[in-house]
């Protein structure tokens, strides 16, 4: 079983943007009409921010608690292209202060990913690379402008990627490198203030880059584990100020470092995966831990038997 | 590369860079171009101007003066010079110069519109006007502030531009395209004469008004005034004399309303830990249960002596006497009835209750409430092609009422002293941020009763319109779970109550 599929679940920007370890950000794909489908869970939570640079705790808000199901599905269109599908409920509150937590299904993401090139470097190098082009959009009219509590950002995403990946002896390194580029969202307001009044409900969302840096052990495709860190950086964007609160196109930067596996549970098809993750710098964001844990199965309709 | 994912790549890109591109827009208004030049607009009656000349303005130079005759071809080469920058100004400033200072007083108050961050030991800083620059910032242009921000600008241009209009008939020097034919008017001109212009009467008393209400903003205001001059003379609209004629008429007429404010009570409003306790004692005294704050630490309660502030319309008395009746006791059933529907609209938040709580909501780092209303009538008021003066005076007018608002709503808010639901009952989350003061009245049902009842006046055609926003207004705090029943209703009550004052001075200012 090869996809381990993770969003990219950019719409959790505030508290927990999770490119995820496991995610369509890997250079491992499903074969042909082979179909993979989980169920993924995620918590993040965080009791301090930065609120431009600087560094803070909110008495007022406390911890701010996050809680995903995340469906997804991966199949294998032919050799060299895999169709992924994730779709994620969520639910966030606040422990201190007064504000009504959300909680909704948000946004539904498609993806391609396509094998470019599998060819030995120098020996006992193996290189692969692949691209990923992607789409989400929010399936429901959850409340954006509500941050740090709102589900998501409701902007509709466009995405492109690259993945590389050198193995030697079951040992490798992947980079994935990705830009997103966000729509326009409609708030509810009639205007608001960022650097300057803006007398419209529509708020350009700026656009995002992520780096990814993974490097494990891998015995097979279904059983691995990692080191990742990730930096993600939004293009443009603006601080939030003293004492303000977050806006969604304010300036979201993140670093992060943590730790992911996963393991096949015999030779059933049945997978168990999971990931922790803690955020080392940011900008406009909460210093979130994330914990994700999830169990996937694959079958192979090629054979009408599961393949492992 | 496998087509499909290009394809698919190039869908995805391009399906989100369509909807992606469009600018957030500001207020794209046309140029004012009035349908009365409202030349008599010299005799309305001012607000703090006893007579029109109250403030001397000067006779201006004769127009066969050689001196003038440099002015006059100031603007001719400036014309003949100008660039794609100058055209983005004519065509922002063009759209009336009391609609942009109005924009630029918003902005500076959601600027503003921060409250400070705790210090250490558990108390706030109360931002200073001595030091305006340094953390905290000078003002926390907090709702009452706000109001008051409004009035006191609106008012003070209003004055300044009757006394303009008095001596614009007075002195009669014509328009420069009289005088020189070259000179193109690249924003209609209104009225025959131009000494002292309009645009930089209202200009220069907002200047004067906002360099009071925003001391760390003076670089900034002066830059914009600049900015107005010379657009204005680049215009053809006026000269250089008629434009500092105007600047320093605003900026004398000014001179009365900062004397005004500076001895109005609102520097007083924050009160002391006396006044703070004094009003939770005196709640207990009474039987009740005392508001307090819900932040942590405990903030002190904003602008408790607001109340005590100096209105345009009401004098002290017929504030006290319009006071209204007492909330529902804590310990009354009707009070737990309230209580009980205010928990239901908690618990039961739809996405349209969502709509109207955050449309309406105009909290922490937005324009404030009575910003909201001044927003929704500037873009009624483009529609309706008013004077300068027709601006300057409308906008005085709501802008008065919303600031006898806040204070009738203030007083009442400290007089009772009535706790927030969630206070009462901590299950009880709301839907947007809780205010830092008291319950009963509540503030955006009084702004906007008094904002829908004075704009009905001005604008017949939109009352039953500027009813129907007030009355969704008032009903977002409930919706919010931040108010009860009773502090929507009587709220929305006292604010008609107010706007029918503003609507009495509307009928009786010479301007209808």
């Amino acid at each position: 079983m090869h996809s381990r599929t993770f969003p990219l679940l950019l719409a959790l920007s505030f508290y927990a943007t999770s490119a995820q370890a496991q995610t369509d950000n890997d250079a491992l794909w499903m074969p042909a009409k082979n179909l993979c489908g989980g169920i993924i869970y995620q918590h993040s939570q965080w009791n301090h921010y930065w609120e431009g640079t600087r560094f803070r705790e909110n008495l007022n808000i406390g911890t701010v608690t996050s809680n995903a199901v995340m469906a997804m599905a991966s199949y294998g269109i032919h050799e060299n292209l895999n169709a992924i599908v994730m779709l994620p409920w969520m639910k966030n509150q606040a422990s201190a202060g007064t504000l009504i937590g959300q909680q909704g299904i948000q946004d539904l993401s498609v993806a391609l990913k396509q094998y470019l090139i599998g060819k030995k470097l120098w020996g006992k190098y193996n290189l692969n690379l692949a691209t990923v082009a992607g789409m989400s959009t929010p399936l429901t009219n959850y409340v954006a402008d509500y941050l740090p509590l709102s589900i998501g950002m409701h902007s509709t995403n466009g995405y492109v990627r690259a993945i590389a990946d050198v193995e030697r002896n079951k040992w490798y390194a992947t980079v994935t490198a990705s830009y997103i580029l966000r729509s326009n969202v409609r708030i509810d307001r009639a205007a608001y203030y960022t650097t300057e009044m803006n007398y419209s409900n529509v708020v350009n969302m700026p656009s995002v880059a992520t780096m990814l840096l993974r490097i494990g052990y891998r015995r097979s495709a279904d059983h691995y584990v990692e080191l990742l860190t990730e930096r993600m950086e939004t293009i443009g964007g603006f601080d939030i100020r003293r004492n303000d609160m977050p806006f969604l196109s304010n300036n979201m930067d993140a670093l992060r470092m943590g730790l992911a596996g996963k393991w096949a549970l015999g030779s059933g098809g049945v997978s168990i995966m999971g990931s922790g993750m803690y955020t080392l710098a940011g900008r406009n964001m909460g210093r979130s831990t994330m914990l994700s844990l999830g169990a996937v199965y694959q079958t192979d309709f090629t054979k009408k038997t599961i393949k492992n | 590369m496998n087509k499909h994912i290009l394809t698919f790549a190039a869908l995805a890109l391009a399906l989100t860079s369509c909807v992606r591109d469009q600018e957030p827009f500001s207020l794209d208004f046309p140029m004012l171009q009035p349908q009365n030049a409202d030349t008599g607009a010299g005799s309305w009656k001012p607000i703090l101007l006893g007579k029109p000349d109250d403030v001397a303005v000067a006779a201006p130079i004769a127009i066969s003066a050689a001196d003038y005759k440099l002015e006059l071809h100031e603007i001719t080469e400036r014309q003949q010079n100008r660039t794609g920058k100058d055209e983005a100004l004519l065509s922002y400033w063009g759209a009336g110069t009391v609609l942009r200072w109005n924009e630029l007083l918003r902005e500076l108050v959601a600027k503003y519109n921060l409250p400070t961050v705790a210090n250490p030991d558990g108390t706030y800083p109360i931002p200073s006007s001595a030091n305006p620059l340094a953390y905290p910032a000078f003002p926390f242009a907090n709702p009452p502030y706000a109001a008051r921000a409004y009035a006191y600008v609106s008012a003070a241009q209003y004055d300044a531009l009757v006394s303009a209009n008095f001596y614009r008939q007075k002195y009669r020097r014509p328009v420069p395209s009289q005088n020189l034919n070259s000179i193109v008017e690249l924003i209609p001109v209104s009225g025959a004469y131009s000494y002292p212009s309009d645009d930089i009467t209202a200009a220069g008393a907002a200047v004067a008004m906002m360099k009071l209400l925003f001391p760390g903003e003076q670089a900034y205001l002066e830059a914009k005034l600049d900015e107005c001059i010379n657009t204005m003379i680049l215009s053809g609209t006026c000269t250089r004399s008629d434009a500092l004629a105007g600047e320093k008429l605003g900026r004398d007429v000014a001179v009365k309303f900062i004397s005004r404010a500076r001895t109005d009570r609102a520097g007083a409003a924050v009160g002391t830990p006396a006044d703070w306790k004094k009003l939770e004692s005196d709640a207990i005294n009474r039987g009740e249960i005392p508001w307090f704050s819900r932040e942590i630490p405990e903030r002190p309660p904003m602008l408790p002596l607001f109340g005590k502030v100096k209105g345009f319309l009401m004098d002290s008395l017929e504030m006290v006497n319009g006071r209204p009746v007492p909330p529902p006791s804590t310990n009354s059933d009707q009070f737990r009835k309230e209580l009980a529907e205010v928990k239901s609209y908690s618990k039961n938040a739809t996405r349209e209750h969502f709509r109207i709580v955050h449309f309406w909501g105009d909290g922490v780092g937005t324009y404030t409430p009575p910003g909201h209303w001044n927003a929704i009538a500037c873009e009624d008021f483009v529609r309706e092609h008013f004077s300068e003066v027709r601006w300057a005076r409308n906008l005085a007018l709501l802008n008065m009422s919303m600031m006898d608002a806040a204070i009738c709503c203030w007083d009442a808010k400290y007089f009772y002293f009535s706790p927030r639901p969630s206070q009462i009952d901590p299950e009880i989350k709301t839907l947007t941020g809780l205010p830092n003061f008291p319950a009963y009245t509540s503030g955006h049902s009084t702004f906007s009763g008094a904002a829908a009842t004075l704009l009905g006046h001005i604008v017949p055609s939109r009352a039953s319109t500027y009813n129907a926003m007030a009355s969704e207004a008032s009903l977002s705090r409930l919706y919010g779970a931040i108010h009860y029943r009773s502090d929507i209703e009587v709220g929305m009550s006292m604010g008609k109550m107010i706007g029918s004052k503003a609507v009495l001075r509307a009928q009786s200012d010479g301007a209808e």
